[in-house]
């Protein structure tokens, strides 16, 4: 909302600049985006002139060179390119010197030989109307040398309010300068609608119009006034000065009307010659479902049956509200005006507004929901002025079809109430005092207040709440609020387990050399199949969004993996050599089940999340995970590399992984792992299936995903018991066992810690060893072993002992011990 | 034979000093004490000589032999130690290679660093911390926030909906987090709410995905001079000892009264211009910076959870919600909104 800081100070004057009414205004609950200056930056400069002479330019066609006063001992020569310039004209000079709206400075200009002392300007060229078809020529009677300032408003400081939304008032200039006043204390103008024009036209209004309202919840209310006699034409100075100031193009006269008389109120209006409307009956009707029309921009728009449509004889003219139609236009030859003046419900019209993409200065107010009552404000205001500067005539009566108007307001401010939620005292005649001046109806009840809500806040002011912010907001909360921290209640602050731990696994990933990226929620449909994921799996089925930005951002993703990959290329084209990263954030399964706890995507409320969106960390590296140098070293991240960050993660979080040889689409059918927590799968590991690292021009890359409510649901840490490892010695061991190369080395392992019973306390393997000397086909494996009971010192045969069912049981996986 | 003995020791004790290596003293300690060394064959020899003689020589033996020990144990050790150093003299590097790359230490991304920060500065107010959905219920994102359908207040944010289920969406706000919560935990209550939300919008200054942090205390008596309070504290924490915090009044659907808020400029230190004169550039010469919205909830908003304890009558309190970029942009001077989601390791490398 523009607001010219004249018009402003024209119904209430708060007797400070514009940046400090700025301020003010930006604390009490109306922000200002900046304050604008149109027209040139200062009037200096800016003279009436008269044209005494006219003369065509020796060597051009299109100048002339004039004789103008501008109230000096000597007339000025100024070459001036308007067709319309003619002797005895007022016109609007800039003289050398002054500086030009946009800032350039003008100076004396020689052109094609003629030099000239000065500039007759356009209205365009001030910016305080449109003129496309020359100089601004002005009324007469004004002595030449004048400030041009006395006539123009020039250098006009404009207020760009951001109105909020509840504040439907505000969207005219009489709602902001009442807001102005109840801020300042300043006194307000009397209302504008006050007082309405004479009728003086022939008959009365249904001799010349009819209106049928067939939806009248959505159309709670539609006046209509008609003029004769009307003159169309440019509007006066004044008025195309202030319509351009606030943001509007000057049209004609009636149009200009129109526009004022919404700015003024923030009541739109639409104006019909009369004599196009076939015999001047209007319908308001909803629209068949399909039925389209071809509005003023020349796009036939399809509408739906909730879309409200004002016809005439010929079918829909135009959209309610929001557009109006061509054929019933305000053009120069209309001698007779309808002023139509309606109310629509504001639910409806920002509805229709959206879904045909259309949206108007009237659609935005109308949409905010505006109150019956301020029709009859708009039609007193234009006809006035329809007969004030149209030279009109008011046909006496007024079209009003009208279903109840809602009733006001009534509510009780408790005194008690204002204190106990803000936590500060507003004395009672205060609170009267800015409620009344707000333009609310005040009853003083005791300690409390009963308050008469008017029209133009109807819609936003509805409780006792309310009222309470309005008494706050006016009061000052800067000046005034107390600065207190809440009663404690005996609460206790702090992270769940899990969410510590969740800290623990992002920050274990940090100290082993990952960087945290956080990749977009968002992914295009087809990465599924770029990541070769069949389409039966489930995380093909992404949930799909209705409106996305674009189709590349219109799927939700299935993994953390395909925001890595995204990252490490973008990285890779930025010249990285090598990229370590790690996300820790959510996936998102339509046709998935939540688990327990919020990081498998269980939260709190009576209704369960939508869609399943556990929480994963994935990690990915491409090339070495430490640099190599001089002394070697460099080589690029594998399976086993990644293998022993995730070990490491699971460690610092007294977290027990196993893994499993299994396939994921897109990893490397030999390098795959499954990654299983208590035996249920929480995971994966693997190098990338080449044809996947060539989707995202990779080389080569390693990745792992696990659920991070598996991973923190199993860890210990934070939860461990002593263990007496001092008291009695351990006994350590090494042990060499080879078996055929198709029995994995975890299978090994169980086999011996099986053997050991209670007794082993680890088993670990430190070595492989495949030679010829085994046999083909087979493999040795080294493992250390340590013995360690909690009661007393080992004995030489009781380790011999547990050696020999180790042995037994690696015989079971066909396995033997190698001397 | 005492005399020869004396001689045997003196010569080999000078020899030991000389013995310029450990392999020739290796030999001298053959030489000297060895089965055929001249000092072992008299020690043999003690059981033949006369009975009056064998104390005094025995003695002298056997003292010569143990200072010949201890001159040649002394004497290794000199020579190991003379070795050591020499063999050490000539291992030398080249000090000025570089040194060997240690695994390089990784980053935690300055968004999650910053929502860090923000929870650790509200658990210390007694606040908990408290997740929900990014895909929402329609009901909870706005119908229990008081956006009834239709209401063009809903057209504040732009929201992207879910194609199959016509009334789910991404969550425009981490506000849906507080119904989720007073659902099942009556009053009173003192919560925070990091995480990801989404509008339909992307420029320099909005990006469809970003992240906030939401507050809510509700309880008795909790006012609007207690928001003031907490933005304080939780400011001043944020952004460094002395800031103040300032409350203007504004409007939001689910609080009233609404505010938004600022903190005091901190490169200025609120005067809205630099030492040099010129207007400050982070607050654009106002002396304060835009951080969040606030407000008392709303009685409409307590009514969707009347029945778990929330009577409006009874209890009331506030909520604040702020963007996470804009605060990490504030505090570190980054330019654009877009390069957190860029990802860019040379970037992600900077916050430690
Ligand atoms: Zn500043």
């Amino acid at each position: 909302m523009r607001v010219p800081y004249t018009w402003l100070r024209e119904l209430c004057d708060p007797g400070i600049g514009p940046e400090e009414l700025a301020e003010r205004l930006a604390m009490t609950g109306t922000e200002v985006e900046r304050v604008a200056t149109v027209g040139p930056p200062s009037a200096e400069g800016f003279v009436v002139g008269k044209v005494l002479a006219a003369e065509p330019h020796p060597d051009a066609d299109r100048l002339s060179v004039c004789a103008v006063d501008t109230g000096e001992e000597e007339e000025r020569t100024i070459v001036c390119g308007a067709p319309n310039v003619a002797a005895g004209q007022m016109v609007p000079v800039a003289l050398p010197g002054a500086t030009m709206p946009g800032g350039q400075k003008l100076g004396k200009a020689k052109l094609r030989g003629v030099k000239s002392y000065g500039m007759i300007l356009s209205a365009a060229e001030l910016e305080v109307g449109e003129d496309p078809g020359g100089i601004l020529v002005l009324e007469d009677g004004i002595v030449p040398g004048s400030p041009l300032s006395r006539v123009l408003p020039l250098a006009e400081p404009v207020l760009e309010l951001e109105v909020t939304p509840n504040r439907a008032d505000c969207f005219g200039v009489y709602g902001v300068a009442r807001e102005v006043h109840a801020i300042s204390a300043a006194p307000l103008g009397p209302e504008p609608w006050a007082e309405d024009a004479p009728a003086e036209g022939d008959g009365e209004v249904g001799d010349y119009a009819s209106v049928t309202v067939e939806a009248p919840d959505l159309c709670p209310r539609f006046t209509a006034r008609v003029f004769t006699d009307v003159a169309i034409g440019p509007s006066p100075a004044w008025l195309q000065a202030r319509l351009t100031a606030a943001g509007q193009r000057p049209i004609n006269n009636v149009v200009d009307i129109a526009n004022y008389a919404m700015l003024l109120t923030a009541q739109p209006l639409h104006a019909f010659d009369l004599d196009r409307v076939p015999g001047g009956a209007l319908t308001i009707r909803t629209a068949a479902e399909g039925e389209t029309m071809t509005t003023l921009d020349g796009v036939e728009r399809t509408f739906d049956a909730e879309t409200v449509l004002v016809c005439d004889g010929n079918g829909p003219s135009g959209i309610a509200a929001i557009m109006g139609g061509q054929a019933s236009e305000v053009s120069g030859g209309t001698a007779r005006v309808l002023l139509e003046v309606a109310n629509w419900d504001g639910t409806n019209i920002l509805r229709t507004s959206r879904l045909l993409g259309l949206r108007s200065e009237a659609s935005s107010r109308f949409e905010k929901q505006l109150h019956p009552e301020l029709c009859m404000r708009a039609q007193r205001i234009a006809s006035r002025l329809m007969v004030e500067l149209c030279g009109a005539k008011l046909v006496p009566g007024t079209i009003d079809v009208a279903a109840a108007a809602p009733a006001p307001h009534r509510i009780v401010l408790r005194g008690s109430r204002v204190e106990g939620l803000l936590g500060m005292r507003i004395e009672q005649p205060d609170q009267v005092a800015y409620l009344e001046r707000l333009g609310f109806g005040v009853e003083v009840d005791g300690d409390d207040l009963a308050v008469m809500v008017p029209p133009d806040r109807h819609y936003d002011v509805t409780r006792e709440v309310d009222l309470i912010e309005e008494v706050a907001r006016v009061h000052g909360l800067d000046e005034h609020l107390p600065t207190t921290l809440p009663g404690s209640a005996g609460q206790v602050g702090g992270l769940t387990r899990e969410q510590r731990l969740r800290r623990r696994a992002e920050d274990a990933m940090r100290d082993l050399g990952f960087d945290e990226a956080i990749g977009w929620s968002f992914t295009d449909p087809g990465e599924a199949q770029r990541l070769r994921i069949p389409a039966a799996d489930p995380r093909a089925d992404a949930v799909m969004l209705s409106n996305p930005l674009s189709e590349d951002q219109s799927a939700m993703r299935t993994t953390v993996l395909g925001s890595l990959l995204d990252v490490a290329r973008g990285n890779l084209a930025r010249d990285a050599d090598r990229v370590a990263l790690f996300e820790s954030g959510c996936v998102y399964l339509d046709a998935g089940d939540a688990g327990e706890g919020p990081l498998a995507g269980s939260f709190p409320g009576e209704r369960p999340a939508p869609v399943a969106e556990p929480r994963h960390l994935g990690c990915l590296a491409v090339g070495p995970l430490s640099a190599g140098s001089w002394r070697g070293g460099g080589e690029p991240a594998d399976f086993f590399s990644l293998k022993g960050v995730l070990e490491a993660l699971a460690g610092r979080l007294g977290a027990e992984l196993s893994f499993e040889a299994a396939a994921e689409p897109f990893l490397h059918p030999g390098r795959a792992a499954r990654v299983a927590i208590d035996g249920d799968r929480a995971g994966w590991i693997g190098e990338l299936h080449p044809l996947v690292c060539r989707e995202w021009d990779l080389e080569a890359a390693v990745a792992f995903e696990v659920e991070l409510a598996a991973l923190v649901g199993a860890a210990t840490a934070g939860e461990e018991t002593y263990e007496d490892v001092t008291t009695f010695p351990a006994v350590y061991q090494d042990l060499a066992v080879v078996v055929p190369d198709e029995v994995s080395a975890a299978s090994v392992r169980d086999a011996v810690l099986g053997g050991g019973g209670e007794l082993l306390r680890s088993a670990e393997v430190f070595d492989l060893y495949e030679g010829e000397q085994l046999g083909e086909g087979r493999k040795s494996l080294a493992l250390r072993l340590e013995f360690r009971a909690p009661d007393r010192t080992l004995t030489d045969e009781e380790v011999a002992g547990l050696r020999r069912s180790i042995e037994v049981e690696l015989g079971k996986v066909g396995g033997s011990l190698r001397e | 034979m005492l005399e020869r003995i004396e001689e045997i020791r003196s010569e080999a004790g000078t020899a030991i000093e000389a013995a310029p290596g450990t392999a020739e003293l290796e030999g001298l300690r053959v030489r000297l004490l060895g089965r055929k060394a001249e000092l072992t064959t008299i020690l043999r020899g003690i059981a033949d000589l006369p009975q009056r003689e064998r104390g005094k020589v025995g003695a002298a033996a056997n003292r010569a032999r143990q200072e010949l020990e201890a001159l040649l144990e002394r004497r290794a050790a000199d020579l190991d130690a003379a070795e050591l150093e020499a063999r050490l003299a000539v291992d030398r590097v080249d000090v000025t290679l570089p040194g060997a790359p240690a695994r390089p230490v990784g980053h935690i991304h300055l968004i999650t660093r910053t929502t860090r920060q923000i929870e650790d500065v509200m658990v210390g107010l007694g606040y908990r911390v408290v997740e929900g959905p990014e895909i929402e219920h329609d009901y909870y994102n706005f119908t229990a926030l008081n956006h009834p359908p239709g209401h063009p207040a809903r057209m504040l944010q732009d929201t992207f909906y879910v194609q199959s289920h016509p009334d789910v969406l991404l969550r425009t706000h981490t506000s849906p987090v507080q119904i989720r919560a007073l659902e099942v935990q009556p009053p009173p209550i003192f919560m925070i709410v990091p995480g990801k939300v989404y509008r339909r919008d992307s420029d320099a200054t909005h990006s469809p995905m970003f992240h906030q942090v939401e507050g809510l205390a509700i309880g008795e008596g909790i006012t609007m001079a207690d928001l003031q309070g907490t933005l304080s504290e939780m400011l001043q924490a944020i952004f460094g000892e002395g800031r103040e915090a300032r409350m203007r009044p504004h409007f939001f659907p689910f609080t009233e009264p609404s505010v938004e808020f600022d903190v005091s400029c901190f490169q200025c230190e609120g005067s809205g211009a630099l030492g040099d004169g010129s207007r400050c550039n982070l607050c654009k010469g106002i002396g304060w910076i835009e951080v969040g919205g606030a407000g008392m909830v709303d009685p409409t908003v307590l009514g969707f959870v009347e029945s778990s304890g929330y009577d409006p009558e009874r209890v009331q309190g506030f909520a604040f919600g702020m963007g996470v970029e804009r605060i990490a942009m504030l505090r570190h001077g980054v330019p654009d909104l877009r390069r957190f989601f860029d990802n860019d390791v040379r970037v992600l490398g900077q916050f430690r």
